[in-house]
């Protein structure tokens, strides 16, 4: 159950609509990249693009993702796959960084809604080691 | 589907638009012939890992510097040549990302996930073509 959520997209000239969050629309490409959503003290990012495999792409989601912890000081953040229907392996390179940027700034990280076939190449570059990954977002959000 | 889609040959510019719109070609073609929809995931993870591969690391953006793609479907499978005009590298150099001591290197995945995804895959000599393939299940 999500009560109290409050709701924040980033676009072209978009507004914080939260207090406490420091994240900026990217400007190179004037898309929004992430829908963010605080449920109780946690954030949910949940990426707006279904492919994450263009390298301009994968930088400015990058940078949404590290302004999380950086800027905005997030310190239990989910990370919601469902849209996504392909990544690269540069998108992968951006989730590792994330992880050792959260390890390092004592964040907790959780990915969840990984769909099958992107789940196979968590499975098969074995980073589905490194990364606490759940099918749902209420399951990760239990226990957080 | 037509001879064009089954069939081409192309160069396009070092710079990342220009390889997104060569994967989004391949991927209507080879959606367009009886691959499943986790083989099509793959080709389309494949191709944009060797042209992401030959723009940023072989002419490294260079726009001076063209990828050519030759790509070609028939009943057995698809086979797509991708050569750049880098100095090469050699495949054997590339650390194994799966090892405990890379698992948290934020690169040098993509050509593993080539070769975990197509049924083959071939460099030359030089290490500036690259050569995928894909084979319909028998």
């Amino acid at each position: 159950m999500k009560t109290g959520n409050i709701s924040r997209v980033w676009q072209n000239d978009a507004q914080r609509l939260t207090k406490g969050f420091g994240q900026e629309n990217d400007m190179s490409t004037g898309q929004r990249r992430l829908d963010i959503e605080d449920v109780g003290g946690v954030t949910i990012a949940k990426f707006v693009d279904k492919k994450i495999l263009d390298e301009a792409n994968i930088q400015a989601i990058g940078n949404n993702l590290f302004a999380l912890i950086e800027e905005d000081g997030c310190r239990k953040i989910i990370l919601d796959f469902s849209l996504v229907e392909y990544l690269s392996s540069a998108a992968l390179g951006k989730l590792i960084t994330m992880d050792k940027k959260a390890k390092a700034a004592k964040s907790k990280l959780r990915l969840c809604c990984i769909r099958p076939e992107i789940y196979e190449v968590f499975e098969i570059t074995r980073l589905n080691k490194i990364f606490d990954i759940k099918a749902t977002q209420e399951e990760a959000l239990e226990g957080f | 589907m037509n001879a064009s889609s089954n069939q081409f040959e192309v160069a396009i510019s070092s710079d990342y638009e220009s390889g997104q719109a060569l994967v989004e070609r391949i991927v209507v073609a080879v959606g367009s012939a009886a691959f499943t929809s986790r083989e099509v995931f793959g080709i389309r993870l494949a191709v944009d890992e060797a042209v992401a591969n030959a723009i940023k690391h072989g002419n490294r953006l260079s726009p001076d510097k063209q990828v050519r793609i030759d790509f070609r479907m028939d009943e057995r499978g698809v086979r797509i040549r991708i050569e750049d005009q880098g100095d090469g590298f050699r495949p054997e150099d590339v650390p194994d990302p799966t090892s405990d001591e890379n698992l948290e290197r934020p690169c040098g995945r993509g050509l593993m996930l080539m070769r975990e995804f197509m049924t083959k895959i071939e460099y030359n000599e030089r290490g500036n073509v690259v050569v995928l393939e894909k084979l319909h299940q028998t």
